[in-house]
């Protein structure tokens, strides 16, 4: 895997410099039943195709954004930091 | 041979090296190969499997003949490494010598060895496996290396490089396109894999072109990476090895002008010395002027071979006859025909027949097919293979490229490329002299255009460009047949592998009739050439048996990397990151045996560890902690913040008081642990574990990042250093270095307190990992020395004495005190680790791990961390296992120590449930010994606290 990620507040840096934090799921808000919590805990979408997932740029300002990903191409669509993504997945701020 | 124009070695000079033991004088420019050539050489290696002879046969690092050791380094290509003074050069895969090979006997066992027939011969019986192992692994691979190394002293490095356009192959194409990018502005970087730019043009009487051209690439500001293969294509990555840099060279745009490989044929005897590809010969010829022989034969597919047949004249070597597989002379050939050499239109080679060296080839019509009633015997010392031109289309086809077979040239063409790829020269099928440079210029237009380069000017010569390319001849080839039915005598479709034509049809028998099965039974393209030399003609031969097209047939899959590159290139910088406290060198100092610890760089003890316990216990010892983590973490919702991290509360930890605090998953494990302290209303100071202070930092910034709450965070563990006092004397000694009211009362345990100690602005908190009054003090690093020794002076009347870490261990052991990742796993919950007062589950916040861990409370682990003891004085191995009842492996030992203090070994275990009870028997079995111990599952040193708490 090799590829370039644009950190929101570096700028574009070599995949390298960070550190994948997995795909964005959403914690359950109330008290889970416990196939809810096994399923939080331990079971992700793994899509082919274009994901919203975590990054910490680990050898540069440390700051943990989002970024959208095609997982069959790793092209980079768009980066942002919590928030600023939007709800859905490919729709810009 | 005469000195001629554009030659590489330059005569005025002289290199001496040796060849297995024997001197060898050669020119500055020369390569081992040419050298040991021009001596007379003409066996250079032992074939894998055979242990037959082989020769040069490209002198372009591109097939396996020529495998060699330098300086003890093994499979370097003496074609393509120069000659070194000095330099210790060895044959490889030949005992006792190169002449008189042992292992030559395989040859004449040939028809009993069959691809495979060491799996299915040497399993039966089970039972001598390991004997036959031995004797396979040591008959098997070509080069040794040392079995024990110096440290490495070669330092390598990694380069990164961002260019707008990246060319590999510096061709006629490839500088054209280099050239053309430049000079619409694009910043170009040329990789190479010769020592020199110019590529077919160096010896086929280019070199001055050549050399213009790589002039005009270096005014237009290309960089130019010479003797630099590129190794693969990653994502539009392209790694680029050069000496000792690995350039990581990602470009916008990729314009790849890798030429083609000139493949063999496949006839018996194709591996004899002196059997070379044409080009193998008119490199010696036209780069190192040395004669590759006195008479040749050649056979060609191409204008190529009756080029080098009027090369070779005119360097004076006899042409006795040139067997051209097309049935219809080309113009070139009328012209050689006209010098009165025999051109045979429609012939080829048949077999070539000597022992030692080739001294003659056999010649027949090609659609003679099996009868023989033609066949031409011709005496020669050299045989020149030229079957066609291979597109070098590895790393095109790694960038997403396809191919598909061309049944006009026999071979398989690039079909399609992505969208930021462009292909020129050989590899595009462009590999005349005129239009290599037409179609290289067009290529670097068309990769400055892509980028947004260029004008209407530029766009109208890509025009006039295309128009002429449409126009050009490029001439006919044949297509060879697949190979050459004929009798007795082994012909190779692999020589790295050493795979014969018949080898791959009894594959094919077998069943294994995919090239991908083919290629993995056969190991065919496996070898050191990556299927250069081996890849159609195995194609070709399956698809002969099978029926199937070349295309139905299609290609193995080219995987990096496309160059031999040795490890050590890919591994980069040779250094190890160490961390080290402010306060180490008076650890060297004192003597410190000093370790890793994760990243750290610790004092392990001073040369008494147990010496160095016993101190702490009667009087006081000082142990530098700065390795642990440090965290402020300010704000007005700090206290909420650490309250959703931690299973237990903070927020009501009121300033100047401490609290021990774990942090779990949300899954409820454990994760590390540490202590928080509330500094003032908005601001606490956590330290975590010293090998878990990234993983925490990193931790608590996603769930700030995630929850976005006032809280703002700062990692202070390279800023501040830490020493823990401790021991029943430490406050007398503390009490001489501050103002500070260190009474019980004013400071008690678990108190947090400001104060200037020996001058220096500390934060003291008294907590007791080793399990004695204690003081553990944080300050800015820049003291660490001057307080270090301040209060080793402040204490010298008391015996203190600085103790390392395994003293330390033995102390928190005997207290009960974990260590995250050693006492605890992956697994682990509070709850097992006997911590369930770590554990607010009434608290309001939905904390990290609350939902599991409520869980967990509710279904008990099945083992239980408790502590134990041993009487007889065994100290089990950590990770020994703990026995059920039944004697079933149920758990294990994490930590175990014997104690000076105690008397006895102590230590801590995963043991079934039912057993975590003071007193309970457990067995350990210990590397296959049983032990007996018993549970103990309050602390064994002051288990009341009351020492902790003085």
């Amino acid at each position: 895997m090799s590829f370039l990620l644009t950190c929101p507040h570096c700028g574009v840096r070599e995949v390298a410099d960070f550190a994948f934090g997995g795909e964005v799921s959403v914690r359950p808000r109330e008290t889970p039943t416990f196939r809810e919590l096994s399923r939080y805990n331990y079971f992700r979408r793994n899509v082919a195709g274009v994901q919203r997932e975590w990054w910490y740029h680990r050898s540069g300002c440390r700051t943990w954004f989002q970024a959208e990903r095609d997982t069959r191409t790793n092209v980079v669509l768009r980066v942002g930091l919590p928030g600023e993504l939007g709800a859905e997945l490919g729709v810009g701020p | 041979m005469p000195p001629k124009p554009g030659e590489r070695i330059d005569r005025s000079t002289s290199v001496e090296f040796s060849f297995d033991g024997k001197k060898i004088t050669a020119h500055e420019g020369d390569t081992v190969g040419s050298a040991l050539y021009a001596a007379g050489q003409r066996t250079f290696s032992r074939s894998f499997k055979y242990h037959r002879r082989r020769g040069l046969m490209c002198c372009a690092g591109q097939c396996p003949n020529c495998l060699v050791a330098v300086d003890g380094a093994p499979g370097i290509r003496a074609c393509t490494e120069p000659v070194r003074e000095g330099a210790r050069v060895e044959h490889m895969n030949a005992r006792p010598s190169l002449g008189v090979d042992a292992m030559a006997i395989t040859d004449a066992a040939g028809p009993f060895t069959p691809p495979g027939f060491y799996y299915k011969t040497f399993i039966r019986p089970r039972r001598l496996w390991p004997a036959y192992e031995w004797v396979l692994r040591h008959a098997a691979g070509l080069g040794r290396l040392p079995r024990e190394q110096a440290e490495r002293t070669w330092r390598t490095e990694y380069r990164r490089r961002h260019a707008d356009v990246l060319v590999v192959g510096g061709g006629d194409a490839g500088l054209n396109a280099a050239i053309a990018a430049a000079e619409l502005g694009a910043d170009v970087v040329l990789a190479d894999e010769g020592a020199e730019l110019g590529g077919r043009l160096l010896w086929e009487g280019g070199h001055d072109h050549a050399r213009k051209l790589a002039d005009r690439a270096r005014a237009a500001g290309v960089e130019i990476l010479t003797s630099a293969p590129a190794l693969a294509h990653f994502d539009g990555l392209v790694p680029v090895w050069q000496g000792d840099t690995l350039h990581q060279i990602r470009a916008r745009h990729h314009v790849y002008a890798t030429g083609a490989i000139e493949q063999p044929l496949v006839f018996p005897g194709n591996d004899l010395p002196g059997v070379m590809l044409s080009g193998g010969a008119r490199r010696l010829l036209g780069r190192y002027g040395v004669r590759p022989g006195n008479r040749a034969v050649i056979v060609t597919a191409s204008d190529r071979g009756i080029r080098t047949a009027i090369a070779l004249r005119e360097a004076g070597i006899e042409v006795p006859a040139v067997a051209d597989l097309r049935a219809e002379p080309s113009r070139a050939c009328s012209r050689l025909l006209s010098q009165g050499v025999a051109v045979l239109n429609g012939w080829t080679v048949v077999a070539a027949r000597g022992r030692r060296e080739v001294r003659a080839a056999v010649l027949a019509p090609v659609a003679a097919g099996e009868s023989h009633g033609q066949d031409r015997e011709v005496e020669c010392d050299l045989v020149l293979v030229s079957g066609g031109d291979s597109p070098a289309s590895a790393l095109i086809t790694q960038a997403g490229g396809r191919t598909e077979y061309d049944s006009a040239r026999g071979y398989f063409r690039i079909a399609e490329v992505p969208p930021n790829v462009t292909v020129t020269g050989q590899v595009a099928g462009e590999g005349s002299f005129q239009t290599a440079q037409i179609s290289g210029e067009h290529a670097g237009l068309q990769a400055a255009h892509a980028l947004g380069l260029g004008d209407n000017r530029s766009r109208g010569r890509a025009q006039e460009l295309r128009s002429r390319l449409a126009a050009a001849d490029r001439g006919a080839e044949a297509v060879p047949p697949a190979e050459v039915p004929h009798a007795a005598g082994k012909a190779f479709a692999c020589l790295c592998e050493d795979v014969t034509a018949k080898d791959i049809h009894r594959g094919i028998r077998e069943g294994y009739d995919s090239i991908e099965l083919c290629k993995r039974f056969t190991t065919v393209t496996m070898g050191p050439c990556q299927g250069r030399m081996c890849q159609l003609p195995s194609v070709r031969l399956m698809a002969q048996d099978t029926g199937q097209s070349l295309e139905q047939v299609g290609t193995t899959t080219a995987r990096p990397p496309w160059s031999t590159v040795p490890i050590g290139a890919l591994a980069g910088r040779p250094f190890e990151p160490a961390k080290r406290s402010s306060i180490h060198g008076r650890h060297r100092e004192l003597g410190a045996t000093v370790r890793w610890a994760g990243d750290w760089r610790r004092p392990y003890d001073y040369g008494d560890p147990e010496g160095e316990a016993l101190a702490v216990h009667r009087s006081a010892g000082l142990i530098d902690v700065s390795t642990l983590g440090k965290l402020l973490v300010r704000g007005p919702e700090a206290g909420e913040f650490l309250d959703r991290l931690y299973p237990n509360r903070h927020s009501n930890l009121k300033p100047g008081r401490v609290r021990y605090g774990v942090l779990t998953s949300d899954a409820g494990r454990i994760m590390d642990d540490g202590t928080v302290t509330r500094v003032d209303e908005m601001s606490f100071y956590v330290t975590t574990t010293s090998s878990g202070a990234g993983a925490v930092e990193q931790w608590f910034s996603w769930w700030l990042a995630d929850w976005g709450m006032d809280v703002h965070l700062a990692d202070v563990t390279q800023a501040v250093s830490a020493v823990n006092l401790a021991g029943p004397r430490s406050r007398e000694i503390l009490t001489r270095l501050t103002d500070l009211d260190c009474s019980p009362e004013a400071f008690s345990y678990l108190d947090a307190r400001h104060a200037r100690v020996a001058g220096v602005p500390c934060l003291l908190l008294r907590i007791g990992f080793v399990g004695e009054l204690g003081y553990e003090i944080h300050f800015p690093a820049a003291y660490g020395e001057d307080l270090w020794d301040a209060i080793l002076e402040a204490g010298a009347g008391e015996d203190i004495r600085p103790f390392g870490l395994e003293p330390q261990r033995v102390l928190r052991l005997q207290k009960q005190h974990i260590i995250v990742g050693q006492d605890t796993d992956s697994e682990s919950t509070p709850f097992g680790a006997a911590m369930p007062w770590a554990v607010k589950l009434d608290k309001e916040q939905a904390f990290i791990g609350k939902w599991a861990l409520a869980h967990a409370a509710e279904h008990p682990a099945t083992t239980a961390l408790v502590g134990f003891t041993l009487d007889n004085g065994h100290v089990p191995t950590e990770g020994a296992v703990v026995l059920d009842t039944l004697g079933h492996a149920a758990g294990q030992v994490t930590s175990a120590r014997s104690s000076r203090q105690l008397e006895r070994v102590i230590g801590m275990a995963w043991v079934p449930a039912e057993l975590a009870q003071a007193g309970a028997p457990i067995t350990i079995l210990d590397e296959g010994s049983r032990r007996s111990a018993s549970v103990v599952t309050e602390p064994f040193h002051d288990p009341s606290g009351k020492l902790l708490r003085s």
